[in-house]
């Protein structure tokens, strides 16, 4: 199958899982308990003007026909009115996705480098005291919550050594560069502010490892599973009795595939790393998307609620169609569009 | 006669490959080890009133006599802003975390597990599409973030949150099933079963279920920490176990605000769920190693 005939597929595919997405998302925020309106407009505020945003809101209505007017709004790219800051949803997110898009790429870089770099030195050194201490370490990496992580980080890194700064994106003395992104690291280089580059870059780095520790951990111990398995190979052993330096054989044959089990992992805890991106911005007071999403939900701002979570569905299905590009890229044997994905 | 003959030997049978796999897990002394933590936790959950230094501080309890005393003897993970000993609020934490994880792997597995089977074994029709898109569905954002959404919709207490986690959750183990399960469908004892003209129902509980089940508790094993992360992480934003109650997640957030002068009100809770969840990870995986070199 050619590529675009796979991608056409797969895009079909993404859009039907929105939209049943979107069926959940609206049938969960319609079946809360109490009136929508009032809790937006609290207790004291007059019946004519709840009656005026049921309407408005079109609560009155059968659920189908208020699904069909939410998702044609939707299309034309409104997403309503937020209840609680009063502006329209889509404006507040394309405010706080940068952020989280910032810290959520960092971490992804957190994830590979290290571990890929980890999984690696462990399976170089089987069985020795390297490997040992990384496949413990991975272990604690697994069995700890990222908000465990994020509050050892801030305590150990924030307030005992003094390294990182704990809040927020910039330090306050620090210009913030003009917006072109919204991300202020690439904001930064695109206008030539480096103080601003840097000083990001630091503000990044605790948030982003809490973030990233998990996958650092999954991924550490599943690359070095593949190499092990790999060295394991008939090719290998070929390649060593032709006297190709285990140099080459490493990084020339062995790492490609065995990075394939790695990627596609990689999309899974993307999504892990969305979800516990939830609690890590609200620690970290980063002015990114899902502190805003939290802080929604508790407010119980349906609109926001909805539109926020719609986002995350989008972002993680592009993240899953590009994990399965790469890996049809490292993988020539996998044919694309053959049970592969979704 | 015979058939109580050979029922008495499939006892014997599953017996003796109990003991084998027994002895393989007895061998790897991580494994030992997370059982030995689990069963610690769960006998230390059940019988907190008796074991725990300070049963009355579980609840509603405030001593400013005692509040915020760092580590010591007498209170061995200090005690909090209300004089509240920590140690005996973890150990009635587990309870929470305990039940957590039981009832919301109680809920989801027989559902994910029916659902796998029927839409593996019904590979091609309509049912088997629908049943797979809507787990596609539910996959499609991270479980916190739609449990959290659920969550934030009803009143926050536990139940309301094992509701939210269980919603999310089935989807993981309908596609564990219906891998198996697919698979299975053309092998021979089914197909011989099918010709011999038994019922759909029979085949599918009778033939093809029993063999997905070994995975299906490995993975049950492995997601009780995961559960309890996910029900944790909800106790520490407000949406778990309400205050004055001990969740393990609510007195990380409770601590959370005291730090980093009074580091122990956060620190021992949240050491207290990496505890439980090691524990649980290190049974699974060597329930998971028992059982895949049986498979072999």
């Amino acid at each position: 199958m050619k590529l675009s005939t796979w991608l056409i597929r797969r895009l079909i595919q993404a859009i039907g899982v929105l939209l049943g997405l979107s069926i959940l998302v609206f049938l969960i925020t319609r079946v809360m308990p109490g009136n929508p309106a009032r809790v937006a407009l609290g207790a004291r505020a007059p019946q004519e003007v709840v009656e005026e945003l049921e309407r408005r809101m079109h609560l009155n209505d059968p659920l189908y026909l208020q699904y069909y007017y939410w998702l044609s709004g939707v299309f034309h790219g409104d997403f309503g009115e937020s209840l609680f800051t009063r502006r329209p949803v889509l404006d507040d997110i394309k405010e706080y996705l940068p952020a989280t898009m910032e810290l959520a790429l960092m971490a992804l870089i957190f994830q590979a480098v290290l571990g890929v770099t980890l999984g690696g030195l462990a399976a170089g050194h089987e069985n020795r005291w390297v490997d040992h201490s990384v496949r413990l370490g991975a272990y604690l990496g697994i069995v700890t919550p990222s908000f465990v992580f994020a509050i050892v980080f801030v305590l150990l890194f924030g307030y005992a050594l003094r390294l990182f700064p704990t809040m927020g994106r910039l330090s306050a003395g620090v210009v913030a560069p003009r917006v072109i992104t919204g991300m202020t690291v690439i904001d930064g280089l695109i206008t030539g502010h480096f103080a601003a580059v840097g000083n990001a870059l630091w503000h990044l780095i605790l948030p982003a490892l809490s973030l990233a520790m998990a996958g650092i951990a999954q991924e550490s111990r599943i690359t070095r599973a593949s190499i092990v398995d790999n060295l394991r190979k008939d090719y290998v052993g070929l390649s060593r009795t032709f006297f190709i330096p285990e140099r080459k054989i490493l990084f020339k044959y062995l790492l490609k595939p065995s990075l394939i089990p790695t990627v596609s992992i990689m999309g899974l805890d993307f999504a892990c790393m969305l979800g516990h991106g939830f609690l890590v911005e609200l620690i970290f007071n980063w002015p990114g998307l899902s502190r805003y999403g939290m802080n929604t939900m508790l407010r119980k701002d349906l609109n926001a609620v909805t539109a926020v979570i719609l986002v995350l569905g989008v972002v993680f299905v592009t993240v899953n169609i590009i994990v399965d590009l790469v890996v049809a890229y490292l993988d020539p044997r996998i044919r694309m569009g053959t049970e592969r994905g979704t | 006669m015979e058939r109580n003959l050979s029922r008495r030997e499939a006892l014997q049978a599953t017996y003796k490959s109990f003991r084998r796999g027994w002895y393989k897990f007895s061998r790897n002394p991580l494994s030992v080890l997370g059982l030995v933590m689990v069963l610690a936790i769960v006998f230390v959950a059940i019988l907190a009133p008796y074991v725990s230094p300070f049963p009355k501080h579980a609840g509603r309890y405030v001593c400013f006599k005692d509040a915020t005393q760092p580590p010591s003897l007498n209170h061995l993970c200090g005690t909090d802003v209300f004089g509240r000993d920590i140690l005996s609020r973890i150990l009635f934490g587990y309870r929470f975390s305990l039940m957590m994880g039981v009832v919301v792997l109680v809920l989801v597995t027989p559902v994910g597990v029916v659902l796998g089977v029927i839409a593996g074994y019904m590979k091609g029709t309509w049912i088997e599409t629908l049943i797979m898109r809507v787990t596609d569905v539910f996959v499609s954002v991270p479980a916190l973030v739609l449990a959290l959404a659920i969550c934030s919709v009803l009143t926050p207490n536990i139940m309301n949150a094992m509701l939210a986690v269980s919603l999310m959750w089935w989807p993981w183990y309908t596609r564990l099933v219906y891998g198996l399960a697919s698979s299975l469908r053309t092998e021979f004892f089914v197909q011989a079963s099918e010709a011999a003209g038994m019922s759909k129902f029979y085949i599918l509980f009778r033939e093809i279920l029993p063999n997905c089940l070994s995975p299906v508790f490995t993975k049950m094993a492995l997601d009780m920490g995961v559960v309890m992360i996910l029900g944790a992480s909800l106790s520490f934003v407000g949406l778990g176990v309400q205050p004055p109650k001990p969740g393990l997640g609510t007195m990380v957030a409770d601590g959370a605000k005291y730090l980093p002068d009074l580091w122990w009100i956060a620190m021992f809770p949240a050491l207290a769920i990496v505890f439980v969840v090691m524990g649980f990870n290190l049974l699974g995986d060597g329930i998971r190693d028992v059982v895949a070199v049986e498979e072999v």
